[in-house]
């Protein structure tokens, strides 16, 4: 057996403690209160989404009152969010379903949760809802080329 | 003859690259904290061949994270291997081919870059494409890396038929583990790029898979961390206690602590993918709780550290309970820059714990928080470590006495310094959302607040002090390397604080090796299977940055 300082066994202690209660929290709130990552929910062709799909027509659609969803096609060179403009009334809960036409790209939105990889052949998805109204700008968050830093978009809240 | 010639020159060559691949590296981090100032120098470097900001964040990238470290660590690894197993390398030739290869590898590796063909920065994500040999360039710096762990391992097993049944010296038992993560956790990008990027950007396949590319990345980017801290741990635990004028509290928990990273390195790289589409919530917990759990030896560590440098400021006169730090050798560079290393490369440890934690890490991915945690851990834990080891290796390869220790002290100081004004700046911007890897004084321009303007300040001035103190470091070395002064250094080994025997299970690579790719097997087998069975070879090459 190994010979182990008392005080180190005090700080072995603790030191399992914590790492156990910080996993169990970050569990219990995504797995119980939803506070959760994306999932995966589908698959696309990068090359054709432009073109057919709900992606190709990228936009806000109200699926019920104060329920919305909205498409986002993100693309490089012109670097773009399209749409880029996205207004929604306050109380609102909306899904976003983002993906890439190109390279990798990311789309985080302040203010929220939302924060996710964007890739080509995936459909990101994430929800909120905008109890706040206000402009909210979501940006690019992964390097996608030289105009990576003027590639983002606004929501509004209203 | 002089004892470890051979090994010594070896080691000499390898260090010689990095500091090369860490000062010309270096070079672009003012670029890029004056950009964050808003001052953008790269308009005016096109006529010197330097054409965006993301052309100098991949060297900068490219050759501080990878090249510098590899180089450093194989030299390193190698020199100390030989000489806690006093005895000469098995194939001394097998090293030097490995460093030709590395070499090799750079060099092609180095010309798209200069060129503007790889600005692709160090993740190189597909769908971005670069020419074909820069990404073999780079499979060959890795392969020379597996030679020169080869070398090492070969040698070991030499002394070992020599030395039946002896315990094999802390220096080369965690040097021997380090290498052998090494050879594990680069299967995952030894296989993205051989089997999914060269057929690809060589035109043999139209497309790629942007999920499964990344997740094999993955695969060797956080183990890939621990290649790079384990050779600064091999230092705090097996020769920092020494050049305190202590002893190593525990040898039998350094010895466990890195057995749990050959564990534990590598079945995590879903905590770099939380917020990926494609990979399913559960996977991520199981690996956010997996790196939850290798902060454990890290935990391990800082006591058996801490409690080291205690004993060697109390064999120095030192007393109270915290008075004895007074007493440690503040006077020595090699032991005051790694010291400042440490405390913050703490507070990268403690950040990691956000960036680990599953949903909260939602606030800070992909945000400047990244690197500005990167470079309290690679960028000082690591590489303030690696300079304070300098500052006796390059004494004890040359036979040089080392020039300026005020000025090395100064360096360290300087850096520790520039570094909290720097990465609290990125770390600040992160949280008010800004993204990383990004333009941002046009980014600020476009989106983002007024209360950016003072974070991207202390990025541009930090980052300033960070170049003054790797001046001040090519000052102490040049002038090291040409001192007339002479001086023999010897290598700090430490001793253990008590004479320990090793138990078998600490000393016995089987249960670990086997409990290792089990684990990986676990935590990957179920997400590799289900990627390549929906595997897309849709996206065809982008370049995105001309």
């Amino acid at each position: 057996m190994i010979q182990v300082h008392q005080y180190e066994k005090w700080w072995i202690g603790l030191s399992i403690a914590v790492l156990a209660v910080i996993s169990i929290t970050v569990g219990v709130a995504g797995f119980m209160l939803g506070v959760q990552v994306p999932v995966p929910e589908a698959l696309v062709n990068p090359n054709t989404v432009a073109q057919s799909g709900n992606f190709s027509n990228p936009g806000v659609r109200q699926l019920a009152p104060k329920k919305y969803e909205v498409y986002v096609r993100a693309e490089a060179n012109p670097w773009k969010f399209r749409p880029d403009k996205i207004e929604i009334p306050v109380g609102s809960t909306v899904t976003f379903y983002v993906t890439s036409a190109d390279v990798q790209h990311g789309f985080k939105l302040e203010g929220t949760n939302i924060n996710v990889q964007v890739l080509p052949g995936q459909v990101s998805k994430m929800t909120a809802t905008f109890n706040q109204p206000g402009t909210y700008d979501f940006v690019c968050t992964e390097y996608c080329g030289v105009g990576h830093q003027n590639m983002f978009g606004t929501l509004t809240v209203k | 003859m002089n004892a470890f010639a051979v090994e010594k020159k070896i080691a000499g060559w390898h260090v010689l690259v990095a500091i090369l691949a860490l000062v010309v590296g270096t070079l672009f981090g003012p670029l890029q904290g004056l950009e964050h100032m808003g001052i953008n120098l790269y308009p005016a470097l096109q006529s010197v061949g330097l054409q965006s900001y993301y052309q100098g964040l991949t060297l900068h990238g490219v050759l501080n994270a990878l090249v510098w470290t590899t180089f450093f660590i194989t030299g390193f690894l190698t020199l100390i291997v030989a000489k806690s197993l006093n005895r000469g390398l098995a194939f001394p030739k097998l090293s030097w081919a490995a460093f030709s290869v590395m070499v090799v590898g750079l060099l092609m590796a180095a010309v798209p870059l200069l060129l503007n063909l790889a600005s692709v920065l160090y993740t190189m994500y597909p769908p971005l494409q670069a020419p074909w040999y820069y990404y073999l360039g780079l499979t060959l710096v890795v392969v020379g890396s597996w030679m020169s762990g080869w070398s090492m391992l070969t040698t070991w097993w030499a002394w070992r038929k020599d030395n039946k049944g002896a315990t094999t010296p802390f220096l080369a038992f965690a040097s021997l583990i380090t290498m052998v993560l090494w050879q594990i956790c680069t299967l995952g990008i030894a296989s993205e790029i051989l089997v999914l990027i060269l057929p690809w950007s060589l035109g043999l396949v139209g497309g790629i898979d942007a999920q499964l590319s990344r997740t094999l990345f993955w695969f060797t980017g956080h183990p890939l961390v621990y290649f790079w801290l384990l050779p600064a741990y091999i230092s705090w635990y097996g020769m920092m206690p020494k050049q305190a004028g202590g002893k190593l509290f525990s040898e039998q928990l350094a010895r466990l602590a890195f057995w749990l990273f050959l564990l534990l390195s590598t079945p995590i790289g879903l905590h770099h993918q939380f917020v990926d589409p494609g990979l399913s919530a559960g996977w991520k917990y199981v690996h956010a709780v997996l790196t939850f759990a290798v902060f454990f030896p890290s935990l391990l560590t800082a006591f058996n550290v801490i409690a080291s440098l205690e004993n060697g400021g109390r064999a120095r006169g030192g007393k109270g309970l915290l008075m004895w730090i007074r007493n440690l050798p503040w006077n020595e560079p090699s032991f005051t820059a790694q010291t400042l290393a440490m405390i913050i490369f703490a507070f990268g440890g403690i950040g990691g714990m956000v960036n680990a934690s599953y949903d909260v890490n939602l606030v800070v991915h992909n945000t400047a928080w990244i690197p500005g945690h990167f470079h309290l851990t690679v960028g000082s834990g690591v590489t303030l470590t690696f300079i304070g080891v300098l500052y006796w290796l390059v004494p004890h390869l040359t036979g040089k006495k080392l020039w300026g220790a005020k000025a090395a002290i100064a360096q360290a100081w300087v850096w520790f310094v520039g570094m909290i004004i720097f990465s609290n700046g990125l770390h600040r911007l992160g949280l008010l959302d800004a993204p990383r890897r990004t333009m941002l004084g046009v980014a600020n321009d476009n989106y983002g607040a007024a209360d950016w303007l003072f974070p991207r300040l202390q990025v541009g001035i930090g980052g300033m002090i960070l170049f003054v103190s790797v001046l001040l470091f090519v000052v102490v070395m040049l002038k090291t390397v040409l001192n007339k002064q002479t001086e023999t250094v010897e290598m700090p080994v430490a001793e253990p604080l008590h004479q320990e025997t090793i138990p078998a299970w600490l000393n016995n690579w089987q249960p670990w090796l086997v409990g290792t790719v089990v684990l990986i097997l676990v935590a990957y087998g179920p997400i590799l299977i289900q990627l390549i069975s929906q595997i897309q070879f849709f996206s065809p090459g982008f370049v995105v940055w001309k």
